[in-house]
């Protein structure tokens, strides 16, 4: 059967971590390299690299970046932020990344996704959502709305039918992240990952509100996700990988204990 | 000196990159005579099997690939180039090397509401010992993402089963020739294991 997956997520900007990272019981590193190195150490199943530089030699420094990361960690992982060009993708997977994902370059150029599932296989194709939850009109009848720059500009899209889009123009998996549970550390929006989940045919990646390996458990069970993602449950050393995996693991969700 | 046969599936690099890490010479190459000529060869692809066909009949590496195999090369399929070694793949009608036996099928997914494709890390039931599993744990798990999947006709060449949708073939060994569905080079310590004991491997099977 397969496992699910905890995927920690490193924000980078001019190729720092916005915010150091202090492992439990460990100095604090700004360095993704070595950040990336010590997840995969601890057991994380995937890495998720979020670019937010917005300098103009930006792609450089991140493809560098990206080409020391694949050269010491050898579990799948994926960047986004400011991929807006086929040429981009092929740059970040060719120096060793195994995904991209696109965000609101797609919204803007849906056609970016089937590009790029056909220049580099569906598998390569992460389409990220931020979500906002917003009454029910004709217009957004899920009552999910799509958001794009960190949730300041409503696009008019429905989530719902935003993701069956994204399944159909070839995207290989979804992350979905709600922006009203992000930062709160409340828990996973269940609803929103429920919905999509059930909906799609590809995997869903939950993101925003995890604070406790109870939150994972909750949007993990019983298929609402097929992964969770984590930031500051594991940066700021509250948790390691490992507690939270042995936490799912005696609770029945199937995770990778042996790395 | 180990031959990365490069034709025109995916990320070949990645598995470069470990043979890097392990210490190992390697060479991406597409030329038939540097594969004849090298110690052991990897077979790796992501991507559809049509387009790598032909691709491989073009450039002449469909023959390099019978000839490395009959001339008792140690060699190494991943993820496509295990599909490739079929006689068979239902996707796109392809006919393929025929190194082994059976064809290839797409999972259908129907009742069971898995997702397609088969995405993540899954274990693998090893059904006998393998000089390529030695220093692997048993609980150990892979990193797999494939819609496609191997079905040999000979049971005995089926070295281990994995579950999804279905049980399928995961890991194929036909004496010098060793095949897995999932991505060795993508799967942590157990994969660089299994990539560094290929790199030490004689080609020879416990089985024979």
């Amino acid at each position: 059967m397969l496992s699910k997956r905890i995927i920690p997520c490193l924000d980078v900007r001019d190729g720092r971590l916005t915010k150091g990272v202090k492992f439990k019981g460990n100095v604090d590193i700004g360095d993704p390299v070595e950040t990336a190195a010590q997840y995969y150490r601890e057991g994380a199943d995937e890495i998720v690299f979020y670019d937010i530089t917005a300098s103009h030699e930006r792609r450089n420094i991140m493809i560098e970046t990206v080409r020391k990361v694949a050269e010491k960690i050898f579990i799948p992982f994926s960047v986004g932020g400011g991929i807006r060009t086929i040429e981009d993708m092929r740059q970040v997977l060719l120096a060793g990344a195994e995904k991209v994902s696109v965000n609101s370059a797609a919204i803007r150029d849906p056609e970016i996704i089937s590009r790029g599932a056909d220049a580099f296989g569906r598998q390569c194709i992460v389409l990220g959502m931020d979500v906002k939850k917003v009454q029910v009109t004709d217009k957004i009848p899920s009552g999910y709305e799509m958001v794009i720059d960190g949730g300041r500009t409503y696009t008019g899209i429905d989530a719902l039918e935003w993701a069956k889009r994204g399944e159909a123009l070839g995207a290989g998996e979804i992350c979905l992240n709600s922006i009203d549970a992000d930062g709160t550390k409340d828990g996973y929006e269940l609803t929103l990952n429920r919905l999509i989940s059930s909906n799609v045919n590809i995997p869903v990646i939950a993101s925003g509100g995890a604070g406790t390996p109870g939150h994972i458990f909750d949007v993990l069970e019983d298929d609402r996700a097929d992964a969770a993602l984590i930031a500051s449950m594991t940066h700021y050393g509250s948790y390691t990988i490992r507690e939270i995996k042995t936490y799912l693991n005696d609770r029945g969700v199937k995770v990778r204990m042996n790395w | 000196m180990i031959a990365i046969i490069d034709y025109n599936a995916g990320n070949l690099t990645s598995v470069k990159r470990a043979m890097d890490y392990l210490g190992k010479d390697s060479e991406i190459t597409d030329d038939y005579s540097r594969i004849i000529d090298a110690d052991r060869v990897i077979f790796p692809g992501v991507g559809a099997a049509g387009t790598a066909m032909a691709d491989l009949k073009k450039r002449r590496l469909s023959q390099a690939i019978v000839e490395a195999f009959n001339n008792k090369k140690p060699i190494l399929g991943i993820c496509l180039g295990t599909q490739i070694i079929m006689e068979m793949s239902e996707e796109n009608d392809t006919k393929c090397l025929g190194i082994i036996r059976g064809r290839v099928a797409r999972f259908s997914p129907e009742s069971t509401g898995l997702k397609v494709p088969h995405m993540g890390w899954n274990s693998v039931r090893l059904k006998r010992r393998h000089p390529l599993f030695e220093g692997v744990d048993r609980d150990s798990e892979f990193y797999f993402v494939h819609s496609y999947y191997p079905v040999p006709a000979e049971p005995d060449k089926v070295l281990g089963e994995t579950d999804y949708i279905t049980r399928f073939a995961s890991v194929l060994a036909a004496g010098n020739l060793a095949a897995m569905q999932f991505h060795p080079e993508k799967s942590g310590t157990p994969g660089l294991k299994i990539l560094a004991n290929f790199c030490e491997w004689d080609g020879s099977d416990y089985a024979e």
